[in-house]
C-alpha cells in the first residue's frame, strides 16, 4: 500500500522486526525560557507495544509527543524514532521520518475546508504516487475500520466531537503508519464514545500492528486500551475481548509529573502502588 | 478595488482642475490624472486595499489554522506548510497585485474623465490626448513593475504573521491587525525604495 518501502526511505528494515525499540528518549530536557517543561526524560517503546503516558494538564505529556514528531526540539537529551536521530534531523529529513509516523491531535485538528474523505486521503493524496482510484478505496477502507463510511463527503463542521476524533484516527492511520501518537484521544467525548474511541485504538494496534504512544489523564480509557485485546473471528468480524496476562504486560504506564517521570510500570503495578500521588490520581 | 480607484480619479480631477485653474491649464487635467494615477496612486491604493482585504484575510487563515493545530496537523502528514500554504498564496499576490493595479489605474482615469466632461467641462478628446501625453512608458513600466513587488509584501507578511499566532482566538485577532498594519506601513516603505530604485534604472 505504501508508495515506498522503508528501505527506499532510507530507513532501517530491521526495524521493522518485532520486539526491537521504535522509540528511545534518553535525558531529554525541555524548557520554554524559564519554564522547565521535561526534565531528565528516559524511556522506550517497543515495536507492537502501547506506552500510556499518566498526568495532570500542563505536566508535558503532549511535549513528549511533538518532541517525537520533531515538532520541537529539545535541549538536551537524544531521541530515536524508528532508528533515527530526530532531534539532529533538519525538517526535510524528518519529513521521511513522519511518513511512518501518524498522530491524533487533541481536538483532532481536521483541515476544516476538506471534507472527511479529502482529509483521510490527504497524505496519500498529497505525499504519496499512488493513483487516485487505490486512495479512494483506502479511505473508504478505513472509514469503515472506523465506522463512519457513510460520512465520506461531508465536512468536518457538521460531524460531532467523537465522530470528529475517529475521523482524526481514520486520518493518522490512513497512510499505513508503523507509529501512531495519540494526544488525549478520548479527553471531553461522553464515556460511551471514548469507549468506540479506545476500540480504534486497541483494534489498530493488535489487528494493524501499530505501535501505540497514547496521552491521556482519562484513567478508565487508559486501563481500557492495556486491558483489552482485539482480533478477528471466523466470520471475519472483529471482536474485543480481555487480554491475557503476558498481552497486558505488553502496555507500559508511565506517569509525568512536574517534566518528571514519577513512575514506570504496567497496570498492575499502578493499582497496587503505594506512591500518595499516584494513589491520589487514581482515586 | 473599483470604487477606491474610480473616486480617486474623480477627486483628482476636481481637486487639480482647481489648481490648473489658476494658469488657465484646466485642459492638462488628463496629463495630471494619467501621471499620478499610473506611476503612484494606483499600485499604492491598491496595494493599501488590498492588505486590508487580503493581507488580514491570510493571517487570520492561517493563525487559526495555527490555533486549532492544523499546521501541527499538516507537517504531522509529512506536508511542508511552507510548499503548502505559503508559496501559492505569495504567487497569487505577485501575480494579481499587477493585473488588479490596472484595473485601478483604467478606472481612475474614467473617473477622471467623468469629471472632467461633467464638472471641468474639458472635452472628451482634449482629456484623453492629454492622458497619453503625459505619460511616457518608462511611467508606465514603472507603474506595472512595483505592484509585483508590493503583491509579495503583503501576502509575505501576511502568511508570516499568521504562521506565528499565538495565544488562541484573541492571538487570531491580534495578529490580523498587526499583518494589516504591517503590510500597510511596508507598503508605502517598499513603494519609495523601489520607485528610487525604478527611477535610477529607467530614468
Amino acid at each position: 500500500m505504501r508508495a515506498k518501502s522503508l528501505a527506499e526511505f532510507g530507513l532501517p528494515v530491521e526495524l521493522a522486526e518485532a520486539h526491537a525499540p521504535v522509540v528511545l528518549f534518553d535525558k531529554v530536557n525541555l524548557s520554554f525560557d524559564d519554564k522547565v517543561i521535561l526534565r531528565d526524560v528516559t524511556f522506550s517503546v517497543r515495536a507492537g507495544h502501547t506506552k500510556i503516558f499518566l498526568g495532570a494538564s500542563g505536566a508535558g505529556k503532549s511535549t513528549i509527543l511533538k518532541l517525537m514528531l520533531g515538532l520541537l526540539k529539545p535541549d538536551s537529551g537524544t531521541i530515536w524514532i524508528l532508528g533515527h536521530r530526530v532531534d539532529l534531523m533538519d525538517e526535510a529529513q524528518l519529513m521521511r521520518v513522519r511518513h511512518h509516523m501518524g498522530m491524533v491531535f487533541q481536538d483532532g485538528a481536521l483541515f476544516d475546508s476538506f471534507t472527511v474523505g479529502e482529509n483521510v486521503g490527504y497524505k496519500l493524496y498529497e505525499e504519496t504516487i499512488l493513483p487516485l482510484e487505490e486512495v479512494r478505496q483506502r479511505v473508504d477502507e478505513v472509514l469503515g475500520f472506523v465506522g463512519l463510511a457513510a460520512h465520506v463527503d461531508k465536512l468536518p463542521s457538521a460531524l460531532s466531537g467523537g465522530q470528529r476524533r475517529r475521523v482524526a484516527i481514520a486520518r493518522a492511520m490512513a497512510a499505513r503508519p508503523t507509529l501512531l501518537l495519540y494526544d488525549e484521544a478520548t479527553t471531553g467525548l461522553d464515556p460511551m464514545t471514548a469507549l468506540t474511541v479506545d476500540a480504534e485504538i486497541v483494534k489498530l494496534r493488535d489487528l494493524e500492528q501499530v505501535t501505540s504512544v497514547l496521552v491521556t489523564h482519562q484513567l478508565r480509557d487508559a486501563f481500557y486500551v492495556a486491558t483489552h485485546a482485539a482480533r478477528r473471528n471466523a466470520a471475519g468480524q472483529i471482536e474485543m475481548f480481555e487480554a491475557s496476562e503476558q498481552k497486558i504486560e505488553e502496555a507500559d504506564f508511565l506517569m509525568i509529573r512536574e517534566g518528571r517521570v514519577a513512575f514506570e510500570g504496567h497496570a498492575s503495578d499502578l493499582r497496587t502502588s503505594k506512591d500518595p500521588y499516584l494513589k491520589a490520581f487514581l482515586s | 478595488m473599483l470604487l477606491t480607484g474610480f473616486f480617486t480619479g474623480a477627486v483628482l480631477a476636481l481637486q487639480s482642475g482647481m489648481t490648473l485653474d489658476q494658469f488657465g491649464a484646466r485642459p492638462f487635467v488628463g496629463r495630471l490624472i494619467s501621471a499620478s494615477m499610473i506611476k503612484e496612486l494606483g499600485p499604492v491604493l491598491t496595494a493599501l486595499m488590498l492588505a486590508g482585504r487580503v493581507g488580514s484575510g491570510i493571517a487570520a487563515e492561517l493563525g487559526s489554522m495555527v490555533v486549532t493545530e492544523q499546521i501541527s496537523a499538516l507537517r504531522a502528514l509529512g506536508t511542508d506548510p511552507i510548499r503548502k500554504l505559503v508559496v501559492p498564496r505569495v504567487l497569487a499576490g505577485f501575480i494579481m497585485c499587477p493585473i488588479l493595479t490596472v484595473v485601478s489605474d483604467t478606472v481612475g482615469m474614467l473617473g477622471g474623465w467623468i469629471v472632467a466632461l461633467t464638472q471641468l467641462r474639458v472635452s472628451s478628446g482634449v482629456y484623453w490626448s492629454a492622458v497619453v501625453e503625459g505619460l511616457f512608458i518608462q511611467d508606465v513600466y514603472m507603474g506595472i513593475i512595483k505592484p509585483f513587488f508590493l503583491g509579495i509584501v503583503i501576502v509575505t507578511i501576511g502568511c508570516h504573521v499568521g504562521l506565528r499566532t499565538s495565544g488562541g482566538t484573541q492571538g487570531v485577532g491580534r495578529s490580523t491587525t498587526n499583518a494589516v498594519v504591517a503590510a500597510s506601513v511596508l507598503v508605502l516603505i517598499v513603494d519609495f525604495f523601489v520607485t528610487r530604485l525604478l527611477i535610477s534604472i529607467l530614468f
